[in-house]
């Protein structure tokens, strides 16, 4: 798999990061280098074997159904650019 | 049945498949204790896990787990041992993440499928695709400000459940009545409440035409229906809409559209991300999902009765028709008020068809003119059964017993009560009923030429008459009888 100038603005776009030219070709070549990195890994014969979910032997930890009063909505907000009357203010979404 | 909508040109047959996101009725949310109640302050009950602060990490509740795979058996399907949440990567201002934690390749839940029963008797199956696990996005207010979105993030990460259907259904009443059945076997299973208008039962609409017999034609999905009405009203509106973009030689477009609940028009969603790109991987903050054997098993043994085992029963124990039998079992308050009143005395087994009448209609009728709901109807099923035996005695009519049931709604006087006091009792007294007719014909000489001259129809004048003598109280049938006997020996 290689990474083109393509696929780097698709994926800046889906990151909602903005990157000029010179920073996109760096990308490229990072990204690039460490694909072919990982891609050693085809190298290892894996017929047969099944594909390893979790390498502790540990679960799923899980909680009861008990709910606890947090009253947060001043500690949530506290770094929201924008509030009003307990809500985020957030520009327009239109839909 | 004929399914089919007439185009212009031939006719057309919908495809339609649904999402539907069920709320799972728990105290608190799937990845952290906030609480999930409906209605409380904008952002009180959100977490720092809600609110992806960096650094928390999400923990399952355990119960959440369970109620999804009680509802999985509940809808026949197949429990999954081994099931894996994954991230549903998309940027929206109520998503605080930046991706829902959801189940993409391995769902908790597998196949399954779903009974609907037609008013004719007949029924069928609609498949389950499967069912999964996933959390909530918060909500956003759009109309409170000209330039700004408001955010609540109370909902940000309350449990749902989703649950996919095979293109089945084919017609907008088959879709309501889908959905209907699914709330059904929510309510009685206690996984979801049901409740449409909080939003705590939603739907999604896959919809598309083709002429019949042909593959399957490029689908549009409308989005968030939170009511039956509109689920139909959206249907028949995007239906129509792609057979006159066919007919008139175009092609549709794969979109999302929204719908419009006061136009009653779908229109595509303006900021259609292009082509949805969620990069679904496993969530490395959860491991898999295992449930065992045993847990499956214990869940399983926990289930009630659901509507089809209580349909059939019902029709079996009282004879009902398949019919009645799925209106009496789709809500569990109205199967739990039939049981009390049929069980209330012994005569009422030999006349269920009797029992089914009042509440379906005669009761459900008052209770919607008044606004409530059988959960509190001022009739006790005790009493319903009560003036239901006085009919099945022939001690009141039925047309009278209409009228007691609304003084009983009223008042809350029992049956017995406002017959006695009224003086309600049928007449069943030849000799009385024989009388008043008698009465009628002697006032009424000339009517009487005119019925025995061959105009039939006045019999129900005479009828009327004798009734409103008797203050509507004689028993109809002795009446007709009594009064065609002395009509006839004048001839």
């Amino acid at each position: 798999m290689k990474i083109d100038k393509n696929t780097i603005n698709k994926i800046a776009r889906l990151s909602r990061i903005k990157l000029d030219d010179k920073e996109s070709e760096d990308y490229i070549k990072d990204l690039n280098s460490i694909l072919d990195w990982v891609e050693q890994l085809n190298e290892v014969n894996t017929e047969n074997v099944e594909p390893l979910s979790n390498i502790s032997s540990s679960i799923l930890p899980k909680r009861e159904d008990v709910s606890k009063d947090t009253n947060s909505s001043e500690e949530i907000l506290e770094n929201a650019p924008d509030k009003l009357e307990g809500f985020f203010a957030v520009p327009k979404v239109v839909e | 049945m004929n399914n089919l909508i007439k185009g212009e040109k031939h006719d057309w047959e919908m495809v339609i498949g649904l999402e539907i996101h069920a709320q799972v009725k728990s105290n608190s949310k799937l990845f952290s204790s906030s609480s999930t109640k409906f209605g409380s302050s904008p952002n009180s009950q959100v977490s720092l896990v809600d609110a992806a602060m960096p650094g928390m990490l999400p923990v399952i509740n355990k119960y959440c787990v369970e109620q999804a795979i009680k509802t999985g058996v509940g809808l026949n399907a197949k429990i999954n041992n081994y099931s894996v949440f994954d991230r549903k990567n998309y940027f929206y201002a109520d998503l605080p993440q930046g991706y829902q934690i959801s189940q993409y390749k391995y769902p908790i839940v597998g196949e399954g499928k779903v009974t609907i029963d037609f008013k004719d008797g007949t029924s069928k199956d609609i498949r389950i695709v499967r069912l999964h696990l996933e959390q909530d996005a918060g909500k956003s207010l759009h109309d409170q400000n000209p330039s700004k979105t408001y955010v609540d993030l109370n909902r940000s990460g309350v449990a749902l459940m989703e649950i996919v259907s095979e293109p089945d259904i084919r017609t907008p009443d088959e879709a309501g009545m889908y959905i209907s059945k699914i709330r059904s076997i929510l309510m009685y299973l206690d996984t979801c409440d049901g409740n449409m208008q909080e939003g705590s039962l939603r739907a999604d609409v896959n919809i598309s035409v083709r002429k019949p017999g042909d593959e399957y034609g490029t689908r549009c999905e409308i989005k968030n229906l939170n009511s039956i009405k509109f689920i139909k009203q959206a249907i028949n509106y995007e239906a129509k809409r792609q057979i006159e973009i066919l007919e008139s030689g175009g092609t549709i477009e794969q979109n999302t559209m929204l719908f419009n609940t006061s136009t009653g028009k779908t229109r595509p969603m303006r900021n259609k991300e292009e082509a949805h790109d969620y990069r679904y991987f496993p969530d490395p903050d959860l491991l898999p999902l295992e449930i065992s054997k045993e847990e499956i098993g214990k869940i399983k043994s926990s289930i009630p009765e659901l509507p089809d085992e209580l349909k059939n029963k019902f029709i079996e124990t009282y004879e009902l028709s398949n019919y009645d039998a799925s209106v009496l079992t789709a809500e569990k308050q109205t199967s739990d008020y039939f049981n009390e009143t049929i069980n209330s005395d012994p005569e009422l087994k030999n006349h269920a068809k009797i029992v089914v009448n009042w509440i379906t209609s005669e009761l459900f009728s008052l209770l919607n003119k008044n606004n409530q709901d059988l959960n509190n109807s001022p009739v006790s099923p005790e009493n319903l059964g009560q003036l239901i035996k006085l009919i099945s005695t022939n001690e009141i009519s039925g047309k009278i017993a209409k009228d007691v049931l609304e003084d009983m709604f009223s008042s809350g006087k029992t049956a017995r009560q406002i017959v006695d006091e009224k003086g309600l009792q049928q007449v069943t007294d030849q000799g009385e009923i024989a009388k008043v007719i008698d009465e009628v014909i002697a006032e009424n000489t000339k009517m009487v030429e005119q019925y025995l001259a061959g105009k039939d129809k006045l019999l129900g004048f005479f009828v009327g008459q004798a009734m409103k003598l008797t203050k509507g109280k004689a028993n109809p049938k002795m009446l007709n009888d009594i009064l065609k006997q002395k009509l006839n020996k004048k001839n």
